[in-house]
């Protein structure tokens, strides 16, 4: 203290004990201010949580679900097939968007050019493609008349759902009264349903919100993480091993732990940049495909896969491996016959974790074109393709009312494939890990 | 697959060894994979070096076959020619082209059927080859175990120099480009320049006499980029620190275990989602809030990128600082305690004094974070480089741009898509001397207490 050298009076007893008392109110209030600050600044940062939840799942549960129309189509087979060879050509240059449309227009009964033209803008460009799709699985409803449910336009659909208003003057509204006078026809006549969407899970990206889907952005996201799991996880735990059990202490080797532990500091989108000018700019490989992001998430996971492994296999006890060595067993056999076993939980729970955050990595595949609108659903690593969370990026530029709550189901799924990733990273901790 | 005959081979034959001679050196199965290594390792390398090397050598080979007057025009350039034949052979292109690119993509065509049907041939041979050699060696005095250990701890070596190998590319890709456009704009000018206006180049290079319009100087983003970091940081350290005294200090076993995990969810997020919300939801309401109180909020300000960014640091700060806090001594808080302290003074007075450098660690590490995050600006952050300290205002940062100049197609050789290099340079010296400095703290403080 500093006043070390001063000289102290003894205080009378009780007067001590007094001053102390009186403060010890005060001190106690102080702490449990500091408790309730502590309190205060948690629920805060929970609440954000649920805010953030909430309002992504306020707005995209409804994007599961969509308005249809079911309409009795005749199925004529001269005007839908006029190859009569009933092939996929044949069927798709057919006529059935004019089937359709009868269809509709005996439900409505529109009058002149005008209302004709209202009409048509009721339902998804997609119908006529899913005549011709139901014809080409099942030849035999050719010829009659069944009913076929199809997805309504985005602009009926918002206003079904209110988000477009009624009163609204007419000239502000995307929709026109005309259109309206139908639609409202058609709720009428119990023709519409409000259903669980066919295309947000089997429909690929699409500049349409009602039939846009996500099941080409989660292929491409499983080849790329599929890449990037067979170049990260073989290459991060033969790091780990080296590293951990045969790697001599010299400076070779401290460069390479400074090496990777700079590289899980190093910003995501500084790994797209390599992948730009190195694969795609030095190797020559193409834009856009898997391969070239898997390869550039797998070298972005790989410090995480590496320290983690590490981890893991410096938990197991000496004794493990002093009892492999005192029968005979060599270095590597000790660390192959007895370590890694032991270690693989622990491992793989890291590898999933860098997994989990690959899935939801964004950056750097804008970096390397995985942002392609690309409607093809992709096949293979060599294919252009786009992944989850690139699509998400994308569906939130555009400015369709109805692609905010597509947007917001896309996130759901995201993060419904995060959440069982991590589920099972904390499964594997938790049963398989043993603790010494 | 020959590899894996060889192994059997040499297995059956190191057993039989076994049999007649009752003693080998090492277990029956060595002999195996000693014979599966000769044979495997060559042929790998071989087949390697020949696909990844053919591609080179057609392009030189291929100089041959363009025209001398095309290679001599003033535009002429490598890469698009080889993009045309590659066009060619993809069987994409569009129009008629010309004949002697028709005639180099057959070439091209030709050699590579001959480098594939060579390759197979000679990996096959090689691993046949290899496999013999190690199947000759096999003795009874061969020590099996000890090369095949040999070898394969060469490899585990050799895997861990690909963490180097990334580095370096890192390293020598955005260096390279970033010397490139140091050549063409003064490093003076984009350290200190106070405008930043790549987007006239296009107009600037096709000669419209708008010439000079297009600025590098990179203030106003890393103005930018500290704006939306403070904002962050203005969320993140309270509640984090916060969060972690009550975590460590007041919080029982069973609540620690129920908040600490739910608040390191907020890091587990993808950062898409974080933007997505900023975009969609806090930027609106941040707007007409800001409209009740008679402020003027940009749409895409500062305020909303950095509010969102701050909750996704939070447990940046609260887990290091939590890990910190708890590695004070406990002789340390019970010194506290018997003198008559209560918990706050403790806390205070005591711990948090003794872990400030561990702190003050986690709260670099997190700037760091904030400054290389990317998607929650893309979205959520203007594109407009305004110098400009106010949060209500609109304003880039670093990862924005360079997100923005390399999306799509992109012209090699401009000076704005070699600007961006030179800004993921500059982003990269941040973050590193940050994270090498947290850690050094991080560190020594560690080792205080040990």
């Amino acid at each position: 203290m500093s006043n070390n050298n001063k000289n102290y009076t003894l205080m009378d007893a009780k007067k001590a004990e007094e001053i102390v008392r009186s403060n010890v109110k005060k001190r106690r209030r102080k702490d449990i201010v500091l408790k309730s600050i502590g309190q205060f600044a948690i629920f805060v940062a929970l609440s954000f949580l649920v805010f953030l939840f909430v309002s992504i799942f306020a707005k995209g549960i409804p994007g599961f679900f969509q308005h249809y129309v079911t309409l009795e189509v005749n199925l004529d087979q001269k005007r839908l097939d006029p190859k009569g060879d009933l092939s996929a050509d044949s069927l798709y240059s057919g006529d059935a968007r004019k089937l359709v449309l009868e269809a509709l227009y005996k439900e409505i009964n529109p009058k002149g050019r005008k209302q004709k033209k209202a009409a048509k803008k009721i339902l998804s460009s997609n119908a006529e493609i899913r005549v011709a799709q139901m014809v080409l699985e099942n030849p035999s409803l050719l010829g009659k008349t069944i009913p076929i449910t199809f997805a309504l336009d985005d602009d009926i659909d918002s206003f079904l759902r209110g988000y477009i208003k009624r009163d609204t003057p007419e000239s502000d509204r995307r929709i026109n009264n005309t259109v309206i006078k139908f639609v409202d026809v058609l709720v009428e006549k119990n023709l519409v349903d409000y259903k669980f969407s066919d295309y947000i899970l089997s429909g690929s990206a699409s500049r349409s919100p009602e039939i846009a889907g996500v099941k080409g952005a989660l292929i491409g996201s499983i080849l790329t993480l599929f890449v990037c799991f067979i170049l990260s996880f073989p290459i991060g735990v033969a790091t780990a091993i080296y590293l951990e059990g045969f790697a001599p202490k010299n400076r070779i080797t401290e460069i390479i732990e400074i090496n990777i532990n700079n590289l899980a500091a190093v910003p995501s989108v500084v790994f797209g940049i390599l992948g730009l000018a190195i694969f795609i700019g030095v190797f020559g490989m193409p834009r856009s495909i898997p391969l070239v992001g898997g390869m550039v998430l797998g070298i972005m996971t790989l410090p995480t896969i590496i320290i983690s492994s590490r981890a893991a296999i410096s938990a197991v006890p000496p004794s493990i491996l002093d009892a492999a060595y005192g029968v005979g067993a060599s270095k590597l056999q000790t660390m192959f016959h007895h370590v890694i076993p032991l270690a693989i939980p622990g491992m793989l729970t890291g590898t999933i974790i860098g997994m989990a955050r690959a899935l939801g990595e964004t950056a750097p595949l804008l970096m390397i074109g995985m942002v392609a609108f690309i409607v093809d659903i992709p096949n293979s690593i060599q294919e252009p393709a786009t992944v989850l969370p690139v699509q998400i990026f994308m569906w939130a530029d555009f400015a369709e009312r109805m692609f905010v709550n597509k947007t917001s189901s896309a996130t759901i799924i995201l993060l419904v494939f995060l959440i069982l990733m991590n589920g099972i990273a904390i499964f594997l901790r938790n049963k398989l890990e043993r603790r010494w | 697959m020959i590899p894996t005959i060889w192994f059997f081979y040499g297995n059956k034959t190191a057993q039989k060894i076994k049999l007649k001679n009752g003693k080998l050196h090492s277990l029956i199965h060595y002999y195996g994979l000693f014979v599966l290594l000769y044979s495997l390792i060559p042929s790998i390398f071989v087949y390697i070096i020949i696909l990844v090397g053919d591609d080179i050598l057609f392009s030189y080979l291929i100089n041959d076959y363009i025209p001398e007057n095309i290679k001599n025009s003033s535009d002429y350039n490598k890469v698009i020619v080889m993009t045309q034949i590659q066009n060619i052979l993809d069987g994409i292109y569009f129009g008629e082209q010309p004949d002697w690119v028709k005639l180099a993509a057959e070439k091209i065509q030709h050699w590579s059927n001959l480098s594939l049907f060579v390759n197979y041939s000679l990996t096959i041979s090689i691993s046949i080859l290899g496999g013999f050699l190690g199947f000759r060696k096999i003795n009874p005095d061969l020590r099996s175990r000890n090369s095949v250990e040999t070898i394969i701890i060469y490899v585990l070596g050799f895997s861990s120099l690909l963490a180097i190998l990334t580095t370096v590319g890192i390293v020598f890709s955005v260096i390279f480009e970033s010397l490139r456009f140091f050549a063409i704009i003064p490093a003076s000018e984009f350290l200190f320049g106070l405008t930043w206006n790549p987007q006239f180049e296009g107009a600037e290079r096709a000669g419209s006499g708008q010439e000079g319009l297009a600025s590098y100087g990179s203030v106003p983003l890393f103005v930018g980029t500290f704006l939306i970091s403070f904002v962050a940081l203005c969320i993140a350290v309270p509640i984090g620190l916060y969060s972690a005294i009550y975590l460590s200090e007041y919080a029982s076993k069973k609540e620690r275990s129920i908040f600490k995990p739910l608040l390191e969810i907020l890091a587990g997020i993808p950062t898409v989602v974080y933007g997505f919300f900023a975009a969609l939801t806090v930027a609106p309401m941040l707007r007409s809030g800001g409209t009740l109180i008679g402020l003027d909020v940009a749409s895409e300000s500062a305020l909303a990128a950095g509010f969102v960014m701050g909750i996704m640091i939070i447990p940046f700060v609260s887990s290091l600082s939590d890990d910190v806090i708890n590695a004070v001594p406990q002789s340390i808080r019970d010194a506290g305690y018997a003198l008559g302290s209560t918990k706050n003074e403790v806390v205070l007075q005591v711990i948090l004094p003794a872990a400030l450098p561990g702190i003050i660690g986690s709260i670099i590490l997190a700037v760091s974070r904030a400054i290389g995050e990317t998607m929650i600006v893309v979205m959520a952050a203007g594109l407009a480089a305004n110098l400009s300290f106010n949060p209500l205002d609109a304003v880039t940062t670093v990862t924005a741009q360079i997100v923005t100049i390399l999306v799509g197609d992109q012209e090699f050789e401009s000076a704005k898509t070699l600007s961006a290099f030179a800004l993921a340079l500059t982003l990269i010296v941040i973050t590193l001397i940050l994270n090498f400095y947290a850690l050094h703290i991080v560190k020594k403080y560690r080792e205080q207490y040990e």
